[in-house]
């Protein structure tokens, strides 16, 4: 077992690959809270799949992919955040056609230079055991500021995301706290992008935050939780996709998923058999269906 | 009831408010006055515009012309001098937060950027749920309370705001007895203290029950003035178009 794990550590590209997932699995764990409480699943979707020809560009010019990623993300966010104010049309119908417009020009560039189209499979899965030391540093610092950002809008973004009447009729910029959500999961996409790549990073993403929701109903104990899940997931998963050979950005998430399986079957009240237990005891766990009742005062 | 709310400085005054979502308005040249300590009844059919004035002047929805003021100053959502109860479908009752959470959501104002709530805003949070009949179940996720213990959640929000204006969104609907005696009495303990209250309603009972003055509500403010003189028959069947049986 111990040679299971130190074994891998002799190689320093392991070692780089460890830290990145690392910061990554807290990274999303935690701002994935938000996109899944806030519904925004297909939205984190199309900005994983529009910042891609930045990732291509970045690549064509031999810098970090970060750097187009971070511009393509960006445009995106401000895109979504504009469009979902006006009402010409419907909102995940404009988000559908950004995102796939951005793909699409993504492969387009990648279809003159022969030289990409070698690497486009590391594009798009992501080349977690390629990280290098600046990728690592970029990885810490972007989440060190989306993490700030987000632990000190913590209580506001909350409010919006529960109650954004309320969070109007307390004269908040709710339009503003949305786009500054949408920028920091931007963010985090692009800082992760290269563990897994763009088709798969929603998994990073929703997935621990889904498990973490099964778990706990206080919104502190989900983020500590999801940040759990992303961080086990990762190392576990770059672990054994290195003993077994897979692709590693593969195994994490799959490695994710199986957490997530867990969790819906066996979670102590919101899993299936605790669901069926209660029902087979006569109670629901859904109390709000029940009656109103007399109004309880503390015994 | 007193120690939590403010009396109003002075009334409520709407002057020629017009709003609404796509091309064509709401509702348009609304004016009214309501003074402190007085409960305004809005009533009307559905669609007719009454959630969305009470979103107007909460500053949920940006008015397209016209002004509220109370006490004479423009009465602005950041001063904190109003608080809003919304109909209960309008929130996620499966987001993980709990009751006491949620009623401090109402004091983010108060507690302000970056801090967290302090022992005297948990304080008046744990008063106001108490106030409501649940105290001591602050902690519990608000998918375990019933439909009227989730609208005696909000109405304990609201009380935690201090507000001296109180809008109540169809606060009446769905609710049983014993839950409707519970927000009759809140709304005339708010009355008693000072504040000034609106309820947009389609329940005729409440009029009676609790309204001193009553809106018309059709598109504009078909018309307004004490519940005695302006509830009428006549009135009730010109507004509903004639889907109304009145027994007197």
């Amino acid at each position: 077992m111990i040679e299971w794990i130190v074994e891998p550590l002799r190689y320093d590209f392991f070692v780089r690959a460890l830290a990145e997932i690392a910061i990554v699995g807290v990274l999303c764990g935690l701002v994935g809270c938000f996109v899944v409480l806030r519904g925004l699943a297909f939205i984190g979707d199309a900005l994983a799949h529009a910042v891609f020809p930045g990732v291509v560009l970045s690549y064509i010019a031999g810098q970090s992919v970060m750097i187009g990623a971070f511009v393509f993300g960006g445009l995106t966010a401000l895109a979504v955040g504009a469009i979902s104010r006006s009402r010409r049309v419907s909102e995940d119908t404009a988000i559908g056609v950004i995102f796939a417009a951005f793909f699409a020009l993504g492969v387009a560039i990648i279809s003159r230079h022969a030289g990409v189209k070698r690497d486009l499979g590391s594009l798009l899965f992501g080349s977690i055991l390629g990280v290098s030391q600046a990728d690592l540093i970029a990885t810490a610092a972007i989440g060190i500021v989306v993490l700030t950002v987000m632990f000190v809008l913590l209580k506001e973004l909350k409010l919006v995301a529960f109650d954004s009447m309320l969070a109007q009729s307390l004269g908040y910029p709710v339009f503003r706290l949305d786009l500054v959500l949408l920028l920091l999961i931007s963010a985090t996409i692009v800082a992760s992008l290269q563990t897994v790549g763009n088709i798969l990073i929603l998994a990073l993403v929703v997935t621990p935050p889904a498990t973490a929701r099964l778990l706990t109903d206080r919104l502190d104990h989900m983020l500590a939780y999801s940040g759990l899940i992303g961080i086990t997931s990762g190392v576990g998963g770059l672990y054994l996709s290195y003993h077994l050979n897979t692709a590693a950005g593969a195994t994490i998430v799959l490695w994710s998923t199986a957490c997530f399986l867990l969790a819906l079957v066996f979670a102590p009240t919101h899993g299936l058999l605790a669901t069926r237990r209660h029902a087979a005891r006569g109670e629901h766990h859904e109390h709000h269906f029940h009656a109103d009742s007399e109004p309880r005062t503390p015994s | 009831m007193n120690a939590n709310t403010r009396p109003a400085a002075g009334p409520l005054e709407a002057r020629g408010l017009e709003a609404g979502y796509g091309a064509t308005p709401v509702f348009s040249d609304v004016s009214l006055r309501v003074g402190p300590g007085q409960v305004a009844g809005l009533i009307g059919p559905n669609g007719a515009g009454k959630s969305t004035l009470l979103k107007a002047i909460a500053g949920v929805l940006s008015l397209r012309s016209g002004s509220v003021t109370l006490g004479g100053s423009a009465l602005r959502p950041s001063d904190g001098r109003l608080a809003f109860v919304p109909q209960r479908e309008e929130v996620k009752w499966d987001f993980p937060v709990t009751a006491q959470d949620v009623v401090l959501m109402g004091r983010t104002r108060k507690i302000g950027w970056l801090r967290g709530p302090g022992d005297h805003d948990r304080a008046v949070a744990a008063a106001a749920l108490d106030r409501f009949g649940l105290g001591g179940q602050g902690g519990r996720h608000i998918s375990q309370f019933s439909g009227g213990q989730q609208q005696r959640i909000f109405f304990a929000r609201a009380l935690a705001q201090e507000p001296s204006v109180i809008l109540l969104d169809e606060v009446f609907t769905g609710v049983d007895a014993v839950n409707r005696a519970l927000f009759r009495e809140a709304i005339r303990d708010f009355a008693a203290a000072g504040v000034i209250v609106l309820l947009a309603t389609h329940d005729f009972d409440e009029m009676h029950a609790v309204c001193d003055t009553v809106g018309f509500i059709d598109h504009g403010l078909v018309a307004y003035g004490p519940v005695a003189t302006t509830f009428t028959a006549e009135r009730l069947r010109e507004t509903f178009g004639g889907q109304v049986a009145v027994i007197s």
